[in-house]
């Protein structure tokens, strides 16, 4: 396995031409070389995933956890260390696939999104830079390295949310993602550094006697660990980042948004669920409301967004949410008893990350082809778009959670395990799966049918978009289409021995029968170009409709914490004490150095006589000192 | 008269008196020394003209040789007139010859300068007179009679302890140094 | 025989004459001369504390004529240089002697 170092290496050469010689290349090229070793990448994931699954498992039925590298970086102590190398188990070598699959098509698809853009090498070694950090986050053999590699992903979101610099609601942005993210890197930082202190070790299987001896310390170091998750995930209250980030180009939304980084926090959360689960069990339960919270939230607000790429934005958020949940109503490591969201949550990842990836790819698409995010100028569009059309149909029914798209299998996982967790639990998901499909429904509707903005349409006819585009968008839609019959629990599982899957009758038939519902009131209300029923219902509950859209005033409120709380009563103080008595303070050693200086110039006359003068006044003091 | 001469042949007195005698002689020419010195010394610092200064360095450097000869140092007495009197002098003269016009007078000091210089100048003799005078010396052991010329020739060349072949091979060098560097500087390029 | 002190009170008073002229004197020639002074004071102790204090030494009497010869090199390199400066700036005076200042 020790290829598996050319997985971080080619997108770190490929940054690294691009980024230094990107600019005397030529567009075409510059993608060329990005895409090609994004191409090398995916192949070399897809040998790994095959070499490693093949290799078969140890006598305990379990894949074995490899690392072909593992080298001491920087030895604090003789115990202490942290290490960089690489670690190959079931959910890493899965992430690679995903990751890499997502990356290569969204590189793929660029060369037609981005044609002709200024900076397009720049944007290529940006999106090399990311992937490289990505798949070093996931391949991580330690927290700390995963630590080193999740900032990386941060600083290169940043550069890719930013990449339209010179308008400034994409620097702001990108600033607010990467402040934000990086505000809950700090509790993730804090909760390592707690870990590696009690713990003895940063890698991610500590001896059992040190955490035990370590008590409540080991819950919180966990609990921090899983602020930063949240930053990452957008986690309600850390979400605000997410919808913002959408100023970003379209591509870059679903690299980021549906296949890597979001899912870093529900990464994070599974790569410590044994640790979860043996020594933090009642830290779980938790993180599971405030999935299903964040799910609920979000969900409530993508039904009333009116840019499709908003829309998409909160309905990861709810996505991101169910992953979050399904990991929180573990209650054991057994896959049989209370595991099962183990698994289930790996499952959403993976086909998540394909449909939504679609999702944002189609929408791209239905940008390029409209020159704008607003459902208002769209409408129709499946006369003019046939592959985007049928592309996005295929994604919307597989987040809906229809058979025989993925999202119904691992959606279905999800709700049988939040079942067994606790009824409420179990209905409350289900009536967030029936949001979803609503919204998602009236998204398409509202692109795809409804009254189309002829006026518009006429001014600039929309086109279907070039093969580099829906190339990626079929394959995707193919792959939304089978791979839900992988039988995944083969092959992740919260305790590494096979689950082989089994539906839950009950629980599939109350899901679709509950998303064709929510799809059909869809139709009814949006399919058809007036739409008396949402107008109605718009007028009738206008507070709380105008709430929705404003985001439930998320934003206002983080504003008022920061700029009338934290600005005002922290930060203001800091500054006039910084500015009246640090800065003074040296203002003053300044002044006094320079007065001083003005005084003592005159001495430095050049005159020999004046200096010998001073030579002999210097040797009488000494002198007198030395009598005294 | 002849009682007085006959008093003084007295062994028992003689010896005392001339020693009384001497002592006074050395006292008084002591004094003239210093005074003649001192005069000299402060005038050369003090004159106008460059060329009288060079004249009173010249007189102090007699009175100093004046001083070897009582210390009955004779031929420190005599290198002194030769080579700083005979040799340096001289040196002077031409030097001040060579870069002086006729009617060249200092000009006056400025009074801030001169009492900066005065002050610190006096200070200093203050605290170096008080620091003489209040030391303890060794026990003075003057012994009267001229230092021989041999013994000094000895131990000038001489390489055992206390004699100074190796310093005088030393200033040698350091003199053709002088004369090389002082052609070097000086010449016309 | 004529106490030590008177001696050393004469040299000091040499030397600090010869002080007061290198700070004060402004042509280059005589700060030269008052260095003099200073050098020929010290030529008087040494002779002066060999006589009194060491008379079965010689080490006083050979470092004043030691010293006797590295002033006459001494005063010859330092006039070398004044006729020099005096080649290239036509004046000794010290007021002029500022190019090195800076």
């Amino acid at each position: 396995m020790e290829y598996t170092i050319f997985i971080l290496l080619l997108p770190f050469l490929s940054f690294l031409t691009l980024g230094l010689a990107g600019m005397r290349m030529k567009h075409q090229v510059a993608g060329a070389i990005g895409t090609a070793s994004l191409l090398g990448v995916t192949v070399l994931s897809y040998l790994t995933a095959f070499n490693y699954f093949t290799a078969g498992r140890t006598a305990e039925g379990i894949y074995p956890t490899l690392m072909p590298y593992n080298f001491e970086w920087l030895p604090f102590t003789n115990d202490l260390s942290i290490n960089m190398g690489i670690l190959l188990d079931p959910i890493s070598v899965m992430m690679l696939v995903v990751i890499s699959t997502i990356s290569l098509m969204v590189h793929i698809y660029s060369f037609g999104y981005m044609k002709g853009e200024r900076g397009f090498q720049r944007y290529y070694a940006y999106l090399s830079l990311f992937t490289m950090s990505m798949l070093g986050l996931v391949v991580a053999t330690n927290i700390f390295q995963m630590y080193i590699f999740w900032e990386l992903v941060g600083v290169s979101s940043y550069l890719l949310i930013g990449f339209y610099y010179t308008k400034k609601e994409a620097v702001a942005a990108s600033k607010k993602a990467f402040i934000v993210t990086r505000f809950a890197d700090l509790g993730f930082l804090i909760g390592i550094l707690i870990y590696g202190y009690y713990a003895e070790t940063f890698s991610f299987t500590p001896t059992i006697g040190a955490l035990a001896a370590a008590g409540a310390m080991i819950p919180l170091a966990l609990g921090l660990m899983f602020m930063g998750g949240a930053g990452k995930s957008a986690m309600f209250p850390l979400h605000i980042w997410l919808p913002d980030a959408m100023e970003g180009p379209t591509p870059v939304s679903a690299l980021i948004h549906a296949a890597t980084m979001v899912v870093a926090g529900v990464y994070l959360v599974a790569r410590m669920f044994p640790l979860f689960i043996g020594y933090a069990p009642e830290v779980l339960p938790w993180i599971a409301y405030i999935g299903a919270f964040t799910a609920f939230y979000a969900a409530s607000v993508a039904c009333v967004q009116s840019d499709i790429k908003r829309v998409l934005a909160f309905s990861t958020i709810s996505q991101i949410g169910f992953m979050i949940v399904a990991l929180g109503v573990c209650t054991s490591s057994d896959p049989h008893h209370g595991g099962l969201g183990y698994m289930s949550s790996m499952f959403h990842l993976f086909t998540h990350a394909m449909f939504k990836a679609l999702l944002f790819l189609g929408a791209g698409s239905i940008i390029h082809a409209v020159h704008s995010n607003e459902m208002s100028a769209m409408g129709g569009l499946r006369k003019y778009m046939p592959i985007t059309h049928i592309t996005f149909l295929i994604a919307c029914l597989a987040i809906a959670g229809i058979w025989p798209f993925a999202g119904f299998f691992s959606k279905d996982e999800i709700l049988t395990a939040c079942f067994q967790f606790s009824p409420v639990m179990g209905w409350i998901m289900t009536g967030i799966a029936a949001m979803t499909a609503f919204y998602m429904f009236r998204l398409y509707f509202g692109i795809f049918w409804g009254k189309e903005n002829k006026e518009l349409h006429a001014h600039h006819t929309p086109h279907e978009s070039p093969l580099a585009m829906t190339f990626p968008l079929i394959f995707l839609a193919v792959v939304t289409c089978v791979s839900g019959f992988i039988p995944f629990g083969e092959f992740v599982s919260s305790n590494g021995q096979a689950y082989h899957i089994h539906l839950d009758m009950q629980v599939a038939t109350t899901s679709i029968v509950i998303a064709i519902l929510s799809i059909g009131l869809a139709t009814w209300m949006y399919m058809r170009p007036q739409q008396p029923v949402a107008d109605m219902l718009e007028k009738k509950f206008k507070r709380l409709h105008t709430a929705a859209y404003r985001r439930f005033y998320m934003d206002e409120a983080w504003l008022f914490v920061t700029k009338k709380v934290i600005f005002r009563c922290i930060s203001t103080p800091l500054a006039w004490w910084d500015r009246h008595v640090i800065d003074q303070f040296f203002n003053f050693t300044a002044w006094g150095a320079h007065a001083a200086a003005e005084e003592t110039q005159d001495m430095q006359s050049g005159n020999v006589q004046q200096y010998a003068i001073w030579f002999l006044a210097g040797a009488i003091a000494l002198t007198i000192l030395l009598l005294i | 008269m002849k009682e007085i001469l006959h008093f003084l042949s007295e062994a028992k007195y003689s010896s005392f008196i001339i020693k009384i005698v001497i002592m006074t002689l050395n006292l008084i020419v002591f004094i003239v020394l210093a005074l003649f010195i001192g005069v000299c010394s402060v005038l050369a610092v003090t004159t106008g003209r460059i060329l009288r200064a060079a004249t009173y360095l010249l007189f102090v450097l007699f009175g100093t040789a004046g001083i070897y000869f009582q210390l009955n140092y004779s031929f420190l007495g005599a290198v002194q007139l030769l080579i700083y009197a005979g040799g340096i002098t001289v040196l002077y003269v031409f030097s001040i010859l060579l870069t002086s016009s006729q009617g060249d007078k200092a000009e006056p000091l400025k009074s801030k300068k001169m009492i900066a210089g005065l002050a610190s100048t006096l200070a200093g003799l203050g605290i170096c007179l008080f620091v003489m005078l209040k030391h303890k010396y060794l026990p003075s052991k003057f012994v009267e009679g001229e230092l021989d010329v041999r013994t000094i020739g000895h131990t000038l060349m001489g390489m055992d302890k206390y004699q100074y072949v190796l310093p005088f091979e030393v200033i040698s060098i350091l003199l053709l140094a002088c004369i090389v560097g002082g052609i070097m500087i000086a010449r016309k390029r | 025989m004529v106490q030590m002190e008177l001696y050393l009170v004469v040299s000091t008073f040499m030397m600090f004459v010869g002080i007061y002229g290198f700070f004060t004197r402004r042509n280059l020639l005589a700060m030269l001369i008052s260095v003099e002074l200073i050098l020929n004071s010290v030529d008087i102790n040494f002779a002066v504390f060999n006589r009194f204090l060491f008379p079965g030494q010689l080490e006083g009497f050979f470092f004043a004529l030691f010293a006797i010869g590295v002033s006459a090199a001494e005063t010859a390199v330092a006039i070398a240089i004044i006729i020099n400066i005096y080649r290239n700036i036509r004046n000794i005076q010290v007021k002029n002697l500022n190019e090195m200042k800076h």
